[in-house]
């Protein structure tokens, strides 16, 4: 039910803070401002608080855990959902009404397109969020009941994310429209934390320091 | 008749233009109510009619019941149509204007639909209406033919005499008007009826109307000059306006006027998005003084306390306390029920036109008799000035049967405020309604039962709620200061058992309710059909046998069980793996309806897979709307009982949109079995009777399941949070 | 405010309203045609649903601003076959209620089945799950969908 299923998206979330805390704590250089930024859930630490960390494999990890913090936000996950129906609202909830991918993630062929309801651009006066590219994630770009660890595998892995290269894909992240509708998710909505020019740039940053992952 | 006695008067037969009007069986002593009204030659509104024949040989019933979807039209239409032998293509319907006298719903004493009581009330009358019309015709058809009337028959809307003449009513309704019309039209024997009760032989008759758009609600109505009106209200409950600034709404292009009026702030635009951009710039700082200022915790805190005393005793029989003394087993339960708003789709919209000295109002009017009265004492004009016309209505569940005619009220001081002239529709977006109050009350029931030697030996339920009626014009239906609603199905229960006690904390909470569909059964349903399973499966014995072998004194409540178990093979039928059954069975407004449900809980929740319903209402007048009652009655309970409530915050209520306040929908609606048992007793209502049993079987389903009956509604809470 | 002009079943209407009017309002206030319900504002309901260039569109959450000239078709409009066997089977069954929702119902059924000519019941239940019926009238919105298909076979 879906309470069950909260209840294991929550744990799963849980997860996740758990193990960003236990990385972030040994890494921080200390500065009360770093910390204090990486306390606000609503902040990306820049790419120049991690320059301290001089094991590159170990940079990169950080710097992708603090790009997790947007990969893992309600606004990027809910609709990379691991089955066919993405999910909404901070809660992650199952979308309302029933909508399912349909073949290129637009709903399907006959049913309830995303377009039925989601326009060009977010329309805050029904509070219904639009983007020109209003889509789900492709199933294989899956992140829902995922570690960070594995979303960053995932991510790299060419079968899996379009087939796109490093450079495509720190492009992706940094440039793309949709990926930037999750700063800009109109009224009502949590916005994935600091800007995409920051994301993109701990992207790049990460990819730069050899693009490792985290483990688990 | 055994409610009233009605005679007809040759006064009630009036003509109105061309054609047959035939007039009410009006009550020849004055009801109670109607002291307080005017008399019927006051009201200068209304036609005195139920019944007009147009020369085009077309019938219209004028149905005193508001049409919400449960078939009114359609049935008033049936009743008369069977004892005119009326072909059903030239019947048609509409509403009756306002008038308390002739239009009043018999079991009320005042003009107004509820309680599943249309087709109760009106059986006899209509079918009187439309056996004095085909007299009257007849008659005037044998002396335009100069044949004994006797030798008339009439078949499917045609008139004919064995020489070959024939015609239709139209070419006869003005000389009908000019015959005597029968005291006592003789009523057809039930075994000449050829629409009452004939499967295919009546079609609704506002399908058509609803299929393309061209049906009028009262959010349709357009007028020159007409405005458009929001009222801002309080986001909590008894808030009033301390203060406001309307300099930013007055700006909005489309704004014409922003007035306070008592229950808020009213802005008045030229359509409906002018006037929701105003109210959303309106700057209002509310007097939350005398306001409610709890949360659900809170009250269920205390209802929970309240509940472990005694309570006032509604009804009492043997001695609970002793027989929990005297061994066996034990066994206690808490339900508790959350607010639930009715959330009809359309929401609570009104329109007047006040022109100083008269005023013409139309709306889905569920009760125009009060919202008559209110409408005239805010605006000062006697009642005989008001046209108060009730139109279709997008959906009730109880939302518009408005004790205290409160949108009335708010409708006509929104006229007030403004002052007349202009044509004024007052608009409630799905907010409004959703956090307006009047809700299905939140309630506590503490059960205790004694399980002894396999038999249920005693049986207490405690009940801690909130009075419906109270302060309001039904006040007068409370006896001793209870609200009947408050205990209806728990005060008595169709088994017998030897120690049994029924008793009630009836609270003061500042959250406004409301009858909702179902009204008490809606939780006592839920109460005793859970608990009495839960006692049975303690005394190790069959649901149904269970049930049964306790209903001796009930045949009707046996008679649907036993037909609901059969159709569902009970006993024999072998369920997939993962599925399990309960039932229920409850009688609500004099309808007997039983159900069973099939279901499983998987990974995206309870799954109600299948629902058979057994329903014994007296006589099926249309059998094809008694199944559309009851599958639309379990549809709306299912989706409650899975998901709906309305969280009080601080007084405030959360959920304000469908996003928030989960609707069952297509996906989660299961396959429907519907048994109408066959009956010779008066015929009752069935808008309500199918929504109460649905929960408890779903709950003893669930018990099947190993998941345990649900102590706290809904089953799948989170949808507000 | 400003000046938009709608093609609304075929016909040109010129509506003088706020950009960020829903089409919903400018539908029924601008354009007087009221088939199309309000019915939550937030487009979890479906009352709404009109045909944009024939795509099923909740009229609610689309600004008047945004629509162009693409062509609105409304329950008043509908007249493809597949419309009027919607509407047909709409009545045979008896489908309606209180009928508030059913404008919605049926252009999003019709919408089905111009795309869909034999749907299944899961296909039903993804075209339809953006309708709410209050009156819960799912099994005949069901049932009527089937046998509109069945009348359109051929």
């Amino acid at each position: 039910m879906s309470r069950v299923r909260q209840a294991v998206l929550a744990g799963f979330a849980g997860v996740l803070v758990a193990s960003l805390v236990a990385v972030a704590g040994p890494l921080l250089p200390g500065e009360a401002d770093a910390a204090s930024r990486a306390a606000d859930s609503t902040q990306l630490r820049p790419v120049s608080d991690f320059a301290k960390i001089r094991d590159k494999q170990k940079r990169a990890i950080a710097l992708f855990e603090e790009a997790g913090k947007v990969i893992t936000s309600p606004r990027c996950m809910n609709c990379h959902p691991a089955g066919d129906r993405p999910t909404q609202t901070d809660a992650m909830r199952p979308h309302q009404p029933l909508v399912v991918r349909g073949e290129h993630g637009l709903g399907p062929p006959s049913g309830l397109a995303c377009t039925t309801c989601h326009h060009q651009a977010n329309f805050d006066p029904a509070g219904v969020p639009g983007n020109p590219k209003w889509a789900l994630a492709p199933l294989e770009m899956a992140w829902q009941g995922k570690t960070l660890g594995q979303i960053c595998v995932q991510i790299k892995d060419r079968t899996r994310n379009g087939d796109k290269d490093m450079a495509a894909l720190v492009h992706h992240m940094a440039e793309d429209e949709l990926v930037g509708w999750g700063w800009h998710p109109g009224e009502g909505r949590t916005p994935a934390p600091g800007t995409q020019k920051q994301f993109g740039a701990l992207i790049k940053a990460w990819a730069e320091a050899g693009a490792a992952c985290p483990k688990g | 008749m055994t409610m009233h006695d009605r005679s007809l008067s040759r006064r009630s037969v009036l003509k109105a233009g061309a054609g047959l009007v035939i007039g009410a069986y009006v009550a020849a002593r004055t009801p109670a109510f109607a002291q307080n009204q005017p008399a019927p030659q006051q009201v200068n509104i209304a036609p005195n009619t139920f019944l007009i024949i147009k020369p085009d040989s077309t019938v219209t019933v004028l149905c005193k019941h508001i049409e919400m979807g449960q078939g009114p039209l359609t049935g008033m239409a049936t009743l008369v149509a069977e004892e005119l032998d009326a072909d059903w293509a030239q019947m048609r319907a509409e509403h009756a204007p306002s008038n308390p006298v002739l239009y009043k719903n018999l079991l009320f004493g005042l003009q107004g639909t509820g309680g599943s009581s249309a087709i109760a009330n009106s059986y006899d009358q209509m079918r009187k209406v439309g056996a004095a019309a085909r007299e009257m015709l007849v008659a005037a058809a044998a002396e335009s033919w100069d044949v004994p009337a006797g030798e008339i028959t009439v078949e499917s809307g045609i008139m004919r005499h064995r020489s070959g003449k024939q015609g239709r009513f139209g070419e006869f309704a003005d000389k009908a008007m000019q015959m005597a019309v029968p005291s006592d039209p003789k009523l057809k024997d039930p075994s000449e009826f050829k629409l009452i009760g004939k499967e295919g032989a009546v079609k609704r008759l506002d399908s058509v109307e609803k299929s393309n758009g061209s049906a009028v609600f009262t959010l349709d109505i357009n007028e020159p000059e007409m405005l458009t009106v929001l009222v801002a209200r309080s986001p909590r409950f008894g808030g009033k306006v301390a203060s406001f600034d309307a300099s930013a709404a007055r700006k909005v292009p489309g704004v014409v006027d922003v007035k306070q009026v008592p229950t808020g702030v009213a802005v008045y635009a030229t359509g409906f998005w002018p006037a929701k951009q105003g109210r959303d710039k309106l700057k209002i700082s509310w007097d939350d003084s005398a306001a409610e200022t709890r949360s659900t915790a809170d009250i269920l805190g205390e209802f929970r306390e309240l509940s472990t005393k005694a309570g006032r005793v509604v009804k009492a029989k043997g001695d609970f306390d002793a027989a929990a003394a005297d061994g066996g087993q034990l066994v206690e339960a808490e339900f508790v029920f959350p607010y639930l708003a009715h959330a009809p789709m359309e929401p609570l919209n009104s329109f007047i036109h006040w022109q100083g000295e008269t005023a013409s109002a139309r709306y889905g009017c569920q009760f125009p008799t009060p919202d008559h009265g209110v409408i005239a004492e805010v605006l000062g004009i006697g009642v005989d000035k008001i046209k108060l016309q009730t139109i279709l209505a997008g959906g009730s569940f109880g939302r518009r049967a408005q004790q205290s005619a409160q949108v009335a009220r708010e409708l006509a001081e929104v006229a007030k405020a403004f002052g007349p002239g202009r044509p004024i529709k007052l608009v409630w977006t799905r907010e409004d309604d959703m956090r307006g109050g009047f809700y299905r009350p939140f309630g506590l029931h503490r059960m205790r039962g004694v399980v002894k030697d396999g038999k249920i030996a005693a049986w207490s339920d405690t009940i801690v709620g909130q009075s419906i009626m109270k302060g309001s014009a039904f006040e007068a239906m409370m006896k001793d200061g209870l609200d009947p609603t408050l205990v209806e199905g728990s005060n008595e229960l169709p088994y017998e058992i030897a120690n049994f006690k029924c008793e009630a904390h009836q609270v003061e909470i500042g959250v406004p309710v409301l009858w909702w569909r179902s009204v008490g059964h809606t939780h006592t349903g839920y109460a005793v059909e859970a608990f009495v399973d839960q006692l049975l499966e303690a005394a190790g014995q069959d649901p149904v046998e269970g049930r049964l072998a306790m209903m001796d004194k009930h045949p009707r409540h046996a008679g649907v069980l036993r037909a609901v178990a059969e159709k569902a093979d009970w006993k024999g039928a072998k369920l997939e793996t993962g599925r399990a059954r309960g039932v229920a069975v409850v009688e609500s407004f004099n309808t007997f309806v039983a159900q069973i449900v099939e279901m499983s809980v998987g990974d995206s929740g309870p799954k109600v897979h299948k629902v058979w319903v057994a329903v014994d209402c007296g006589v099926a007048v249309n059998p094809d709307i008694i199944r559309a009652q009851m599958e639309g009655g379990v549809g709306f309970a299912l989706g409650h009982i899975l998901y709906a409530e309305q969280p009080i915050d601080a007084g405030r209520p959360v959920a304000g949109n469908f996003d928030t306040y989960r609707s069952l929908r297509i996906d989660e609606m299961p396959e429907i079995d519907v048994t109408i048992v066959q009956s010779t007793e008066k015929p009752t209502g069935v808008g309500e009777p199918g929504v109460p049993p649905l929960g408890p079987a779903v709950a003893n389903a669930m018990a099947r399941l190993g998941l345990g009956r649900p102590r706290q509604l809904p089953i799948v809470p989170g949808a507000a949070a | 405010m400003a000046a938009f002009t709608l093609s609304i079943n075929g016909q040109a209407h010129a509506v003088d309203v706020d950009p960020d009017t829903p089409l919903l309002w400018a539908i029924r206030d601008g354009a007087g045609l009221t088939g199309t319900k309000y019915g939550c504002g937030v487009a979890q309901c479906g009352a709404c649903t009109v045909h944009i260039d024939g795509q099923s569109t909740r009229s609610c959450s689309l600004p008047v601003s945004a629509v162009g000239d693409r062509k609105i078709t409304t329950i008043e409009g509908l007249s493809s076959k597949e419309g009027r066997a919607v509407q047909a089977a709409w009545a045979a069954i008896d489908v309606p209620q209180c009928g508030y929702c059913q404008s919605g119902q049926v252009m999003s059924a019709t919408a089905l089945l111009e795309q869909n000519k034999a749907p299944t019941d899961r296909d039903v239940d993804l075209a339809m799950n953006g309708n709410i019926c209050r009156c819960a009238t799912y099994v005949r919105i069901r049932a009527a969908i089937h046998q509109a298909a069945k009348s359109l076979e051929g």
